[in-house]
């Protein structure tokens, strides 16, 4: 795939025609909506409406699944601000900082900010994608088993800095996580694991029930013991950020880029955890990380931006190898395939019209989702009034409807219930919930990295470390899980311990 | 006289009503109403995919619209269950897929037994294929034969799953050419060939769908085929350079234990009528696939004789 101006011109003449328009917003519309609904995701989103566009021309229906996916990244943060529960999967470090914004009374410069940074990290992704394809798609292929595991680990070594003062029920709460994800079968070896003999079981813990159960299920029944009459209760004083806000933010954009993009690039790398590595490094570079949990602008604008950034990403690997990263684009693939469209190095020249038809696209849904959610950050805020014995059974509904759809199987709609269960217990004796969800979002590649990698090395760990970039991720890991135990032990020494505060 | 005279008209009408309904469903055959074709893997798929293109032409044939509905886990281990367990009417059927259907129930207890998916057709064959980079120096089978016996066990051999097909291939390699080999396994096709193509494993056993979306970075040493493969027609066979082996996945359609033959009769000519269709063949060959359209009889034999085959080397591994 090589860069021109005039295969993207040509993109854009294609893209916008009044159809592929049409289809673009359409896209962004209902991606939106199941970004705002709790549970319903893209992939549900995309693998429900494929079957209904055969009657499109391929071009159309691709911009209009592919406007789904990366507006999906939109809409998730909405009601992870407004009322504490993440709308995707790629939205859970969202609602650390932005619910605290909304308790504040500060929902709309959060929902503002999150549409910006959305917007800023889609829009450079775009540019990334448009003109570093070829290098960045290499980029993707120097990564193997060892590389995946150490960064996996180092993924999960961010279980510190989530954990905030309670890093002892932090590590329970991974714990809780990591073994939630072993149930099932052994995902290399297929053999059955804390089944109890028990085929349901086999199924195996899908991480979106888990999200969806510990945020969305538990904080309904939290509601309900407060006999709350709305989520959240604080008034909404402005709508837009200040431009101290913004300037605050910039640099959090930026970074969150460069984060989601690169490790977007790689298959199995999903907003749901790069959002994380986001968050994490804001909190790193800033000057006070006590803000962060407490309402930090920055909190926010790192995760939505790595969301985006990450979900554009995705269409590197996908358009130059046929490789899907996430499950969203596994359908997406599918979608490609059906309409005979091959992806893989073939599908630049064979259908060159095609691809930059729908990279052009891509910058006009941007536009379009950010005029969609600015204007309408007020409306989205307004969430939070709707009245606790409407909005939450709106809520239980669409956490039935959305884990149901993951795989069409009732066991997934139990296992939110549980978790449902799990979470509300853990809330009550003030457990942090993000590391069982960062957990559980990793386990099963970090355990299938660490089986192939012993593999390849005939059963030799020196794997990890003979080869530079894991030796880098093993190191980064290294350092931050040093450092974030020192940090605690220092705190624990000084003046300040509010462990009573988590 | 009276009383036996309404005997006899009620008893009449009673039999026309009963004729009329012999009539009726003599008349309308199977199907009268919508059928369920089942998927048991991710939307997107190549089961899914193959399931809707087939989807469209079957409901012609059939006459009645064809749902795709899907139940996934487990590998397709969940759908096949369910499949298992369903009315055996024919209005509910499921893709299957060999080997899956067989080493599934081999390595342990998943909820179905093999001869419970009740094949009625396999429209579709995708060969394994040996392939190494086209930058590796390995240029033939007999160089990785010869690299394998030199270092035995560290040849990596990546492949989807652990007891699938390509688990299998290797292991049946590995026999054949008398050299220890390493078998790693990914989560899907998709991770396996990122891992291939960036180098990381010495070989794939690929899908010849994927070897064909990759064949410009990669050389097939031999195809697990008894003939050679039309897409790669330079590609030699396993077979004719002396390793007798052939592994694919297959994949049809199948109905739950105890569908009454003529309605399994129906539902074979209809998907066989589908799979001579020239668009159907000239799609699945586009894609990388064989196009194939074998019916219930032969299907039958067909998986019982790869059960023999796969006992054995299933046996080989769990001990």
């Amino acid at each position: 795939m090589e860069f021109s101006w005039d295969y993207l011109m040509q993109g854009f003449a294609v893209a916008l025609t009044w159809q592929n328009l049409f289809w673009a917003l359409f896209g962004s519309l209902i991606g939106t909506l199941v970004g705002v609904l709790p549970g319903i995701g893209p992939s549900s989103g995309i693998a429900i409406l494929l079957p209904l566009t055969t009657f499109l021309p391929p071009t159309s229906a691709i911009i209009m699944m592919a406007a789904i996916y990366y507006g999906a990244m939109y809409g998730g943060s909405t009601t992870a601000i407004v009322v504490n529960i993440p709308g995707e999967a790629s939205s859970v470090p969202t609602a650390m900082d932005g619910y605290e914004m909304a308790k504040q009374g500060n929902a709309g410069p959060a929902l503002a900010i999150a549409a910006i940074s959305s917007f800023v990290a889609g829009t450079l992704s775009l540019v990334g994608l448009t003109v570093f394809a070829p290098l960045c798609a290499n980029f993707a292929l120097a990564f193997g088993p060892p590389e995946y595991f150490a960064l996996m680990l180092m993924g999960l070594s961010l279980v510190i800095s989530l954990s905030g003062r309670a890093l002892l029920k932090g590590l329970i709460s991974m714990a809780l996580g990591l073994l939630a994800a072993l149930i099932g079968q052994n995902p290399l070896t297929g053999a059955a694991r804390l089944t109890f003999g028990s085929v349901d079981l086999m199924a195996g813990v899908n991480f979106i029930s888990v999200i969806v159960g510990v945020f969305a299920i538990s904080e309904v029944m939290l509601n309900i013991e407060a006999e709350a009459s709305a989520i959240s209760l604080a008034g909404i004083k402005n709508l837009m950020p200040s431009w101290a806000d913004m300037k605050a933010c910039i640099g959090a954009m930026l970074r969150s880029t460069g984060v989601g993009f690169f490790l977007g690039l790689l298959p199995g790398c999903a907003p749901s955890v790069t959002t994380f590595v986001a968050y994490d490094l804001e909190k790193r570079v800033a000057k006070d990380p006590s803000r962060f949990g407490k309402g930090a602008i920055e909190g926010v604008a790192a995760p939505e931006g790595a969301n985006n950034a990450t979900s554009t990403a995705g269409f590197v690997p996908l358009f130059s190898f046929g490789l899907p990263t996430a499950p969203s684009m596994a359908v997406l693939l599918g979608g490609l395939m059906m309409y005979g469209l091959q992806p893989g190095p073939m599908l630049f020249k064979s259908n060159p019209q095609f691809v930059w038809a729908v990279i052009a696209s891509m910058y006009i849904g941007n536009v379009m989702l950010l005029v969609l959610n600015l204007p309408l950050v007020g409306i989205w805020a307004r969430i939070a009034i709707i009245p606790f014995p409407i909005l939450g059974p709106i809520i239980v509904f669409c956490s039935v409807l959305g884990t149901y759809s993951i795989r069409f199987i009732m066991f997934d709609v139990w296992v939110m219930l549980v978790f449902g269960l799990v979470g509300y217990f853990m809330r009550k004796l003030g457990f942090p919930i993000a590391p069982l969800v960062l957990a559980s979002v990793l386990a099963q590649m970090l355990e299938t990295s660490l089986q192939q990698s012993l593999l390849i090395s005939q059963g030799s760990p020196l794997i990890f470390f003979t080869r530079p970039i894991a030796l880098a991720f093993m190191v980064l890991s290294a350092i931050s899980i040093v450092w974030g135990i020192w940090a605690q032990a220092k705190r624990k020494d000084g003046v300040i311990v509010e462990e009573t505060d988590e | 006289m009276g009383k036996s005279v309404k005997l006899l008209l009620a008893t009449v009408v009673l039999s026309m009503f009963f004729l009329q309904g012999l009539a009726c469903a003599q008349e309308k055959p199977f199907p009268t109403r919508q059928v369920n074709y089942v998927v048991c893997f991710d939307p997107g798929g190549q089961s899914d995919r193959g399931a809707r293109i087939y989807q469209p032409h079957l409901e012609k044939v059939l006459g009645q619209k064809v749902i795709v509905d899907y139940k996934v886990g487990g590998g397709g281990a969940l759908g096949w269950r369910e499949l298992a367990r369903s009315k055996p009417d024919g209005y509910t059927f499921a893709g299957f897929n060999i080997p899956h259907i067989i080493l599934q129930p081999l390595q342990q207890e998943v909820g179905y037994k093999t001869e419970q998916i009740v094949p009625v057709m396999i429209f579709q064959r995708t060969p394994l294929g040996l392939a190494v980079l086209n930058t590796s120096p390995i240029k033939t089978l007999q160089d990785f034969i010869e690299f394998a016996k030199k270092n035995p066990g560290s040849v990596t051999v990546g492949g989807s799953g652990s007891f699938s097909g390509y688990h299998m291939a290797t292991l049946r390699l590995e026999k054949l050419i008398g050299a220890k080999l390493t078998y790693v396994p990914f989560t899907g096709s998709a991770p396996q060939m990122t891992s291939f193509l960036g180098g990381h494993v010495t070989a794939v056993f690929g899908a010849s769908d994927d070897l064909t979306i990759h064949r410009d970075k990669l050389r097939v040493i031999g195809f697990a085929m008894d003939e050679r493969f039309p897409g790669f027609p330079d590609a030699p066979t396993l077979k004719e350079q002396g390793i007798d082996m052939a592994e694919a996945v297959d994949r049809g359609v199948a109905v739950p234990p105890g569908t009454p033959e003529p309605v399994i009769r129906k539902l074979e000519s209809a998907l066989i009528q589908v799979a001579k269709m020239p668009e159907i063949q000239a799609e699945m060959t586009r894609q990388g696939f064989i196009p194939m359209a074998m019916g219930h009889d032969e299907c039958k034999a067909y998986v019982q004789k790869m059960t023999a085959i796969y006992k054995d080397l299933a046996a080989g591994i769990k001990k």
